[in-house]
């Protein structure tokens, strides 16, 4: 099930410009790269990206950028603070009559899920407590994905990385759930694997002014172990899976804008990553994959019971799943 | 608290001194966070700011990381940006500083000394401030209420100039001047703004028309090296554009300022070299050596970055003996200060036969009249091939008031010996 789109009902209809031009040094089949695609579509040109050390800190690398917007890398962890700097200065500006309104500009900061959850985490909080009128988007890959997949604090339970060699044993922080105890105007899910979701989500959030959160699940070759061409389909498989689930939130408003009728085996997406093979191989850890179904199913059973409540949709179950 | 005052002269604290200097540059930003003894500086910006006094926009970050790195920005969009901090709060901030300063974005950072932890104080010393000694940022070290005014208009003159485009930061001591009234005078806002129009950032800022990017990757050591070396050329540039900057302030207002001080320097065989606002304590200690005869001077440092090699060099050739008074502490080497004058000195035929190095002032300990005498005593009694241990600045005063304090808590007595009794 999907919800009435306002903006975008198909891929056709999302615009063609493209705002960030081939030939960045990411890796093949980068997540990240194809939400910040996505996103600038809607967006448009006018934008100053403020960016935090990450993978696609390495998108400007002097004397190229790939990007029609502006950017500014900043630090790890401080560029929701830049971004505070940037808004500042071009509302100032403008006030004072020093700068023509024409020449404003959209305040977007870009980081992973490590600078976001880890270290720039009092930064984001800060802006968010201070109401800035911006959009944050984080591509969640994670784990450090640039300096060698080591765990963050959003690594998923079991999972393995270079520092949780035998699987983590924390779970994920919920991003979402954070930005949403701030009380944002805005703030949603969303994945490159449905791009026609994340842009109807891009544009819906442009009417809100204050801070504004996107978290898209960034598929990362070399991180999780897949082929680069397997990119889209594993997306796909967090979708379906139920692991991944798309939402956005006004005003403190949930509500989902796809809900799978049948929910996916998780097994079905861990499967397709290196990094959750030890969970089947040598031999298979029935109860750490129990764990993760249980979360899933439990998951569903209270976005049904809370947002469907008059409907046919029955408690989900371990037998539902196809 | 002054607020109302147009212009004349006042008594001021260095807090509402650099807060006087901020409104009267017209800044457009001020990020910032609070730390003690910095905090009534943003105290009294928040309060112009929110009584519609000045049109500067005031807005807490959530720490000085935060609060550097909107600076910042901010610089990077074209405004005109001014903060304050201390001691803990520079060096939590010591990441940004080095990233703006890499940025090449111009706007001045108060920074008011204070010891640093562990174990955590309160009172004064420069540890802070030269821990960002390599950041890039240029420093200039008020002695006086007034030259914190100055040198905050004259600091966004040199760190807007196209020659430099760098951070300044401005140096007061903690309590001492910080909550120090003192008279200062306040210039007209029309002829400051005379002297200080208001910021134009050129081609580089974030504008809609004209997409840029800053703050970019430099991959691979020859390109990184040259933006390295770039800084380190703008940094250098700041002491021929102090000295236009300078000319043009004392045209103004009637105020010089050079890069370093001299102070009964004339016919000095004995000089003290100096930062900060324990110099007026160094200056009555030498007026009364003067009236016994001897021949002191004073060398007070004020642009530390970028360093003035050719004055000290000039200043300190000929003399019979220098000593270097550092209110700092490098463990396990000595006082910072006295190396880089040494390495200034080390080329020169004529430098004194005799620098030798002393630490004091720690925590805003006093520097009293008798250790500055027994500073002189030492210089006037080495000889040029003693070693040049850095010594304490320590009284049996200072040692009677702590050792009751040692006592109750039983710490054991371990470095009584090591200290020096004037």
């Amino acid at each position: 099930m999907k919800v009435k789109r306002e903006f975008f009902r198909n891929l056709k209809e999302l615009p063609t410009e493209e705002l960030l031009a081939p030939g960045s040094p990411m890796c093949a089949g980068c997540g990240g790269l194809i939400t910040l695609r996505l996103v600038l579509k809607v967006l448009g040109p006018n934008v100053v990206v403020v960016n935090a050390a990450g993978c696609l800190t390495m998108l400007a690398a002097y004397p190229y950028s790939p990007l029609r917007a502006s950017w500014l890398y900043t630090t790890m962890g401080s560029a929701p603070a830049g971004a505070q700097g940037v808004r500042d200065a071009l509302d100032v500006l403008i006030a004072r009559g020093r700068l023509p309104a024409s020449e404003d500009l959209r305040v977007v900061v870009l980081a992973g899920d490590g600078s976001t959850l880890d270290i720039g985490l009092s930064s984001m909080s800060g802006a968010i407590h201070r109401g800035l009128d911006f959009h944050y988007i984080c591509y969640d890959n994670e784990a450090f994905g640039n300096t060698g997949f080591q765990g963050s604090s959003s690594s998923p339970f079991g999972s393995r990385t270079a520092t949780s060699p035998a699987g983590t044993t924390q779970h994920k922080k919920d991003l979402f759930a954070l930005w949403l105890a701030h009380r944002p105007p805005y703030a949603a899910t969303v994945s490159a694997a449905d791009p026609v979701d994340l842009a109807e989500k891009v544009r819906r959030s442009m009417q809100f002014r204050g801070p504004k959160l996107f978290v898209g699940l960034a598929t990362c070759p070399p991180g999780w172990g897949i082929d680069p061409a397997q990119g889209h389909h594993v997306g796909k498989l967090a979708l379906d899976t139920g692991i991944w689930p798309l939402k956005e939130a006004v005003h403190g408003e949930v509500r989902h804008t796809y809900v799978p009728d049948h929910l996916k085996p998780v097994e079905d997406y861990l499967q397709t990553q290196a990094r959750f093979h030890h969970l089947f191989s040598p031999q298979r850890h029935d109860d750490i994959l129990a764990t993760i179904q249980n979360e899933v199913i439990g998951y569903w059973n209270e976005v049904r019971h809370r947002e469907f409540p008059q409907t046919l949709l029955g408690e989900l179950s371990r037998a539902d799943l196809r | 608290m002054t607020t109302g005052l147009e212009t004349g002269c006042a008594l001021l604290t260095g807090n509402a001194t650099a807060a006087w200097a901020a409104r009267l540059a017209d800044v457009d930003y001020v990020p910032a966070f609070p730390i003690t003894p910095q905090t009534e500086i943003i105290e009294s910006l928040a309060a112009w700011s929110s009584g519609g006094e000045i049109p500067a926009r005031v807005v807490n970050l959530d720490s000085e990381h935060s609060m550097i790195t909107a600076a910042g920005a901010a610089a990077a969009t074209g405004c005109r940006a001014f903060t304050a901090t201390s001691s803990q709060g520079l060096l939590y901030a010591m990441e940004a500083l080095y990233t703006v300063a890499g940025w090449r974005v111009p706007f001045v950072l108060v920074n008011v000394s204070r010891g640093l932890a562990a174990p955590i104080t309160l009172e004064p010393d420069h540890n802070d401030i030269l821990a960002a000694r390599d950041s890039g940022c240029i420093q200039i070290h008020a002695e006086t209420c007034q030259e914190v005014l100055d040198s905050i208009l004259m600091g966004y003159r040199i760190a807007e100039d196209p020659r430099v485009r760098l951070p300044v930061i401005v140096n007061m001591d903690g309590f001492y001047l910080s909550f120090t009234r003192e008279p200062v005078a306040l210039p007209d806002p029309a002829r400051v703004r005379a002297f200080l129009p208001a910021f134009d950032p050129g081609a580089v800022a974030f504008r809609a028309s004209r997409p840029i990017a800053q703050g970019v990757g430099a991959l691979g050591g020859p390109l990184y090296t040259h933006f390295r070396h770039q800084a380190h050329l703008a940094a250098r540039n700041a002491l021929t554009v102090h000295e236009e900057v300078a000319t043009a302030f004392e045209l103004e207002f009637g105020r010089s300022y050079d890069v370093i001080e001299r102070y009964q320097m004339d016919d000095a065989e004995y000089v003290l070299v100096m930062a900060g606002s324990f110099a007026t304590k160094a200056k009555a200690a030498i007026h009364t050596l003067r009236a016994r005869g001897r021949r002191v001077g004073l060398l007070r440092l004020r642009l530390i970055r970028p360093w003035p090699a050719e004055a000290i060099r000039r200043e300190l050739a000929g003399r019979r003996a220098a000593a270097v008074i550092d209110q700092n502490i490098s463990p396990g080497l000595g006082g910072i200060l006295f190396q880089e004058v040494a390495a200034t000195m080390i080329s020169s035929q004529s430098r004194p036969g005799v620098m030798r190095s002393f630490v004091g002032g720690l925590g805003g300990k006093d520097i009293s009249p008798g250790e500055f005498m027994h500073v002189v005593d030492v210089l006037e009694n080495s000889g040029p091939d003693e070693p040049t241990e850095p010594e304490l600045l320590y009284t049996e005063a200072d040692w009677s008031q702590i050792h009751p304090l040692l006592v109750i808590a039983q710490t054991p007595d371990r470095h009584s010996n090591e200290e020096a009794a004037p």
